[in-house]
This record gives structure tokens, C-alpha cells and sequence, in this order.
């Protein structure tokens, strides 16, 4: 398997066994841009083209991979020794420094800039050629993250995040835990825990139809056919349009985040759950020796034993508030006093294509997760793993 | 000891009854959608999808008009012996001194009265036509109750269903694969750069994606791969990479040694060991991601509005329902099942694989 080409290979055999590989390689990337324009032209039945689509992406990054560890072990040992971690570590690198960490610095430059973003040759680093005059007539250095936190479209949707955080995160973490507790005691914990669950496996759009359909509202004098309007008004209340009904704005946020709570308890669920079963029985045995009632326990020993994934599962759902786009999309559009900083980024950058108010807000979005991700960076550092 | 006993007996009823309560909240808008969208579309408009449950309701026995009856609705009337008013018997009915029931049927000058029963019913009118309709590429059309035809055009959800497979299927497997070479590195192999390459890949766990999206627009439009598979493959696998790569850095590191050291010593080179050896080791730690990356692609909407575009040929299943709602946001007998049929597929990962999935999540507990 493994032999040194170095040793035993004469010039010109050394030189066919890199050539062949860099050959099969150029090959590759050829007959794989034949298949992408066949792709794009998409002249075929429809399930043709899925199968060939599939077929050609994750068949061409295997054979990619394969061809250039080849192209590797035909060097000698000290340059494969050398090379051959960036083969495997490589293509990962390149694809998070494209998609991630060049756009962290590439679109807190474009905030730097007004609606028509840098003039061409100052867009990247690549080419700083470009003329001072036209970067001067578009550069507007802060005043994008001056209208950020001025704007009154902004201000609410702040406000409506602080909201989402707030009433998300804690309901979440609450509900979750209770059918944490609940389910561990109950007699059909696997099932329940199913039920809970389900709704992870449900997209933001769909669950957004599916809150619509409860929250449809009726004239007065015909039957409603949403739940909660028919509950309402079998109650004697009067049908609201409940997301929509600006009159109690703000607090009309709370049916929409009421939908990221049904969808993202079970993921708190589970995690409490694993923790919970963590605890050592002897601890909770103890605690019940020494008199403590169940309402006890919970607050003395469970809660504070669990605290390190209450903070996780928090964290993790204020992330995930902070950046929550497609509910209020698909519900309201942001209408109705319900902007978030997500559909507003969106709105900015793609329907009023102001890119750089839009990748302004995109930063500040950024800078209120930077916490967290020094925490994370923290807890790293003190595994000892690496 | 007796009392401690009931005790336990109450509090194990309680547990029961209060998770069986939440277990009950937390299904009922998902089967108020499924029934609903078996419906047929005038049951749908016009009565809650709880009708299917037996209940009580009022049908008609005897039409009658309000001359007949000799009454006057301009002004307070008598009803088989009951004085009313004409908004009262329209709105909430009259029962008579005899216990028969009267409704005013129909506007003021023009309505008549329907005497009524109550009597137990179901309403099983269930149809496929939704998803008919739903699914099918071609126009449909509608018989109205009163016999005219209506032509609609239908929503092609078959087009989309193959549009977001062909999407999630390799925005799946590629970010694993690229992952999985990445983990092997960091893991097994020593190189200058390492320690901070991996920092990096921590740090860029919480990213907030929308910090990305205009530059990557930009790069794309440059390539001309907007509105590609290739473009949305290339986003799901940038954006997917951070989390595969610690999930499975974690996973493959755990790997004992001496497997590894034994192959080695046998002359097995690097992409042998990872070939036949890592990959079939880390089965469950690879399928954990899948299932959540899958869930995550498939159910993606922002990704796809972005990069994929309004071009109807490759929307997507989201972008599909997203259009219904948008433009014909009360046509619930669409909604519900095309909404239906966007959960379909994540619902059967999710049952079929749940035990891998639930060890996804506990892994991957850092990312937002």
C-alpha cells in the first residue's frame, strides 16, 4: 500500500506518476463542468436531472478528494507528510473562510458604504486600485449604524427581539423542563416525549400555516374555523385577527412567538431529559431521607445539578430568537408592529437593496452573539482535548 | 404508611394527567392541519375541521315561510306563543313553548324560517382532491355547489418535492463528507496551523448566517451559478461546515488508538484508514448529522429565497408554500395540504431515525 516513489523511479516514471493525477484532476473538474451545464440546461424529465444532480455533486467532491490524495501519495514522503493534512483539512478550511469568516470582514466593509455599496476594485481586498473619487462619493463610514439604532422600524424591531428573547427563552426553558420532569415519571415517557418532539421535524414556513389555520379569524356571524377564534367566541368573546391585531401591539408578537415555543421545546425537552437521568439516584435518595418534599428536590438538587444545561439550552434559544426570520415572514410579513432585526435585514438588503444598511444590521447582529461565541471559545480552551 | 401511599397514587396521577395535557396541546395543531387537509374546500370555509368528532348540531326538519307563521320582522314578533325579535331569531334561534326550534334563515325581506332539530353528527366529508390539486402541475377544475365549473391552476408540488431532494440530498452529504476528511485531520494528523485552524471552526459555530448572505450573493453572481443546485449545495455546505466538523472532530477524536496504531503499523496509508476504517466507525456520529442537517435543508426557507431564487423551475417545497400563502393565503384546503406534504418527508427521518437525531442534538448542543 504504502511505498516511497522517491526510491527506485526513474526521472521520467516520477514525473508520469504526478502527471497522470494532475491530469485526471484537470479531467475531473472538466467532465464536471460538462454535468453542471447539462444541469443548468435542464432539457430532460424532471427526475432525470434530480437523480443526475445528485448523482454528480456528491460523486464529484468524492472523486475530487480521492484523485488529490492520490496526486499526494505519489510524492515523496516528507512533501506527502507535509501536504497530505491539507487535503483532508483543506477544502473544509477554504469553504469556511469563503462562506463565513471573509463575510464577517467583506460585509462589515459594504456597511462602511451608502445604498450602491463599494465601487468596483474596492468591493475585496484584491484589487485597491480603484479611484478615491468614487470611493469617496459612496463611503459614509458609521452612518448606517447611526440609522440603525435611530430608525423607528429598527427600534421596534429591537424591541420585538428583546420581546422574542425574553418570552422565548423563558418559556422554552420552563415548558421543556416541566415535561422533562413530567415525562421521566410518567408511565408512557416515550411517546409523550415523541409528541413533544414531532414539531422540530416541521419547517418555520409550514408551521406558519399551520398557526395561521388557529389563528383565522371570521366575521362575526358565521362559524369560525380557527380553534382559537371558535374557542373565543364560544366563550363570548369577540374573533380577532390575533397576530394582525395592531391595537394591541406590542403584545401581538406573543402569537407568533407562541410558534417558536411549540416548535423549540422539544429540543429543550431532550436535553433536560439527558441530564435529569444524569443525576445519581442516591443524591435524590438523600435529599428524600433528609425530608425534602418533590417541590424541594426540584429547586435544591435537580435544578441546581442541571444548571450547566440550562444555560446551553437558553443560549442556544436566545441565538436562535435573535436571528428567528421565517415565522414572522410567512405570518406578517413584519407588519403590525412585529419587525425583527432579521426581517429587517432582509427588507434592507434585498427588497430595498440598500446593502449597506442591510450588512450594517447584519454586524450589530453579529456583535449581540459575540458573547457567546467567547464563551464558546472559553470552554474550549479549557478542554484539554486539543 | 396508607396515606403516603394515596399520596404517591395522586402524584403519579397528577404527573400523568398534567403531561398527558401538554401532549394534547402540543398535537392538536398538527391534527387540525392533517384532517383539515382531507377535507373537502367548502367544509373547510365553512365549519371547524373539529367537526369530524361527533357533536351536536341543529338540521333542518320543516321550511317554513314567514308569512305562513304570520309574522312581521320589522318589528317584535311571536313565534309559537315566544315573543322575539327579528336579530334575536336570526342570531341565536327561538325554542317554543313545545320545545320545537325556529331559526330565521336568510335576510330580512327576502328569509324564511327553518324549524330545527338538534340531533349527534359527524362531518366525514374527506376528500384527496386537495392533494390532487396540491400536487399536480396541470390546471384543476372545480365544481362549485351550484354546479359552475372553476379552472385553478394547480401548484406542481411534485416539481418541487424532486427540486428540494435535489437540494437537501447532496447539501447533505457533501458538508459530511468534507467534514468528515477535516475531522480525520484535525484529529489523527499533525500540522502547522492546526490548533488555530480549529479555533476558527469554533468560533465560527454561532456565525449568525445573515451576516453572510451578501457577500456569497455577490461571489455567485460573479461565477453566474445563481439559481443552481451547485449555488445552494456550496451555501448549505458553508454554512453547515462549522457544526459537522466539531460534531465529528469530537466523535472521531473519541476513536481508541490502538485500532488506528495497529492499522498504521500494517502500512495503511491515511486515506485507507479513513476509508475503511473511521467512516464505518463513525456510523451513528455521521447519520446524527445527517438527519439534522437534512431536517435543517430541507425545511430551509431564507437559504433558498436567497440563492435559489423566484425562477419556477427549481423552487423549492418551502418556497412552494410560501407562494400559497402569499397569494392565496384563505384557500385553506391548499394550505393545509400543501403544508402537509412539506412535513411528510422530514416526518418519516424523524420517526425512522428519532434515536439519532436525539444524539445529534445532545452533541451538538453549541451551536445556535
Amino acid at each position: 500500500m504504502q511505498y516511497d516513489s522517491a526510491r527506485g523511479d526513474t526521472g521520467i516514471s516520477r514525473i508520469l506518476r504526478i502527471a497522470l493525477p494532475i491530469v485526471a484532476i484537470v479531467a475531473a473538474l472538466a467532465a464536471m463542468y460538462l454535468g453542471f451545464n447539462f444541469l443548468r440546461a435542464g432539457t430532460g424529465p424532471k427526475w432525470l436531472i434530480v437523480a443526475f444532480a445528485i448523482v454528480w455533486g456528491v460523486g464529484g467532491v468524492a472523486l475530487l478528494y480521492w484523485l488529490l490524495n492520490w496526486l499526494v501519495e505519489q510524492l515523496g514522503t516528507v512533501w506527502r507528510g507535509r501536504l497530505q493534512p491539507f487535503v483532508f483539512v483543506g477544502p473544509a478550511i477554504a469553504m469556511l473562510v469563503w462562506f463565513l469568516a471573509l463575510p464577517v470582514l467583506r460585509t462589515f466593509w459594504i456597511s462602511l458604504f451608502n445604498r450602491d455599496g463599494p465601487p468596483p476594485g474596492w468591493l475585496d481586498w484584491s484589487n485597491l486600485g480603484g479611484s478615491f473619487a468614487a470611493l469617496g462619493s459612496r463611503f459614509v463610514g458609521l452612518d448606517n449604524y447611526v440609522a440603525v439604532f435611530t430608525d423607528r422600524l429598527m427600534m421596534e424591531a429591537f424591541r420585538n427581539n428583546i420581546m422574542w428573547i425574553v418570552f422565548g427563552a423563558t418559556f422554552t426553558v420552563i415548558i421543556g423542563l416541566l415535561i422533562a420532569v413530567l415525562a421521566d415519571r410518567s408511565a408512557f415517557e416515550r411517546v409523550g416525549k415523541s409528541a413533544i418532539f414531532l414539531p422540530m421535524a416541521i419547517s418555520f414556513v409550514g408551521a406558519g400555516v399551520i398557526w395561521n389555520f388557529i389563528y383565522e379569524v371570521r366575521p362575526v356571524d358565521v362559524p369560525q374555523i380557527g380553534l382559537l377564534n371558535a374557542i373565543v367566541v364560544g366563550l363570548g368573546g369577540k374573533p380577532q385577527p390575533w397576530p394582525a391585531w395592531t391595537a394591541i401591539a406590542p403584545w401581538n408578537n406573543l402569537f407568533l412567538i407562541v410558534i417558536v415555543i411549540w416548535l423549540q421545546v422539544g429540543y429543550a425537552m431532550v436535553l433536560f431529559s439527558a441530564a435529569l437521568k444524569g443525576i445519581p439516584a442516591d443524591l435524590m435518595e438523600a435529599g428524600r431521607v433528609d425530608g425534602a418534599n418533590e417541590v424541594q428536590i426540584f429547586f435544591k438538587i435537580m435544578v441546581p445539578y442541571i444548571m450547566g444545561t440550562i444555560i446551553t439550552v437558553t443560549t442556544t434559544v436566545v441565538i436562535f430568537t435573535l436571528k428567528v426570520f421565517d415565522v414572522v415572514w410567512v405570518m406578517t410579513g413584519g407588519q403590525f408592529g412585529t419587525e425583527v432585526i432579521a426581517t429587517q435585514f432582509y427588507r434592507q438588503s434585498f427588497t430595498a437593496r440598500n446593502s449597506g444598511y442591510g450588512s450594517a444590521i447584519a454586524i450589530v447582529l453579529l456583535l449581540a452573539i459575540v458573547p457567546v461565541m467567547i464563551y464558546n471559545l472559553k470552554q474550549f480552551r479549557e478542554q484539554e482535548a486539543f | 404508611m396508607g396515606s403516603m401511599q394515596n399520596q404517591q397514587r395522586w402524584g403519579s396521577l397528577l404527573v400523568n394527567l398534567g403531561l398527558l395535557l401538554l401532549i394534547l396541546i402540543w398535537t392538536i395543531p398538527t391534527l387540525g392541519l392533517f384532517i383539515s387537509s382531507f377535507r373537502n374546500r367548502d367544509s373547510i370555509q365553512n365549519s371547524g375541521w373539529w367537526n369530524v368528532f361527533p357533536h351536536r348540531t341543529y338540521e333542518t326538519v320543516a321550511t317554513l315561510t314567514p308569512a305562513e307563521m304570520g309574522l312581521d320582522p320589522t318589528g317584535p314578533m311571536v313565534v309559537e306563543g315566544v315573543e322575539t325579535t327579528f336579530e334575536e331569531i336570526r342570531k341565536t334561534g327561538v325554542t317554543a313553548e313545545d320545545g320545537t326550534f325556529y331559526r330565521w334563515v336568510g335576510n330580512r325581506r327576502l328569509g324564511r324560517i327553518e324549524q330545527q332539530e338538534q340531533k349527534w353528527a359527524v362531518d366525514w366529508s374527506f376528500t384527496l382532491d386537495n392533494y390532487r390539486q396540491v400536487l399536480s402541475g396541470k390546471s384543476f377544475e372545480y365544481k362549485r355547489p351550484d354546479g359552475s365549473i372553476q379552472t385553478i391552476p394547480g401548484d406542481n408540488f411534485v416539481s418541487a418535492f424532486l427540486n428540494s431532494l435535489a437540494v437537501a440530498v447532496p447539501a447533505t452529504v457533501i458538508p459530511i463528507l468534507v467534514a468528515a476528511f477535516a475531522a480525520y485531520g484535525f484529529a489523527w494528523m499533525r500540522f502547522p496551523g492546526r490548533r488555530l485552524l480549529f479555533i476558527m471552526v469554533v468560533a465560527l459555530l454561532v456565525v449568525p448566517l445573515q451576516v453572510a448572505l451578501v457577500p456569497i450573493l455577490r461571489d455567485f453572481n460573479m461565477l453566474k451559478i445563481n439559481g443552481t443546485f451547485l449555488a445552494m449545495w456550496m451555501a448549505h455546505t458553508g454554512f453547515g461546515l462549522p457544526l459537522a466538523t466539531y460534531l465529528l472532530f469530537n466523535y472521531i477524536s473519541q476513536l481508541p488508538r490502538e485500532t488506528l496504531e495497529s492499522a498504521f503499523i500494517d502500512g495503511a496509508s491515511h486515506f485507507t484508514v479513513f476509508r475503511k476504517l473511521i467512516l464505518p466507525l463513525s456510523v451513528p456520529a455521521l447519520a446524527s448529522f445527517a438527519i439534522f442537517q437534512f431536517l435543517w435543508v430541507w425545511n430551509d426557507y431564507l437559504v433558498a429565497i436567497i440563492f435559489l431564487g423566484g425562477s419556477p423551475e427549481t423552487k423549492v417545497i418551502t418556497q412552494r408554500l410560501a407562494d400559497i400563502v402569499g397569494s392565496r393565503g384563505s384557500d385553506w384546503h391548499l394550505l393545509t395540504a400543501g403544508a402537509f406534504l412539506t412535513m411528510l418527508l422530514p416526518m418519516i427521518v424523524f420517526f425512522s431515525l428519532q434515536r439519532f437525531f436525539v444524539r445529534g442534538l445532545l452533541a451538538g448542543s453549541v451551536k445556535g
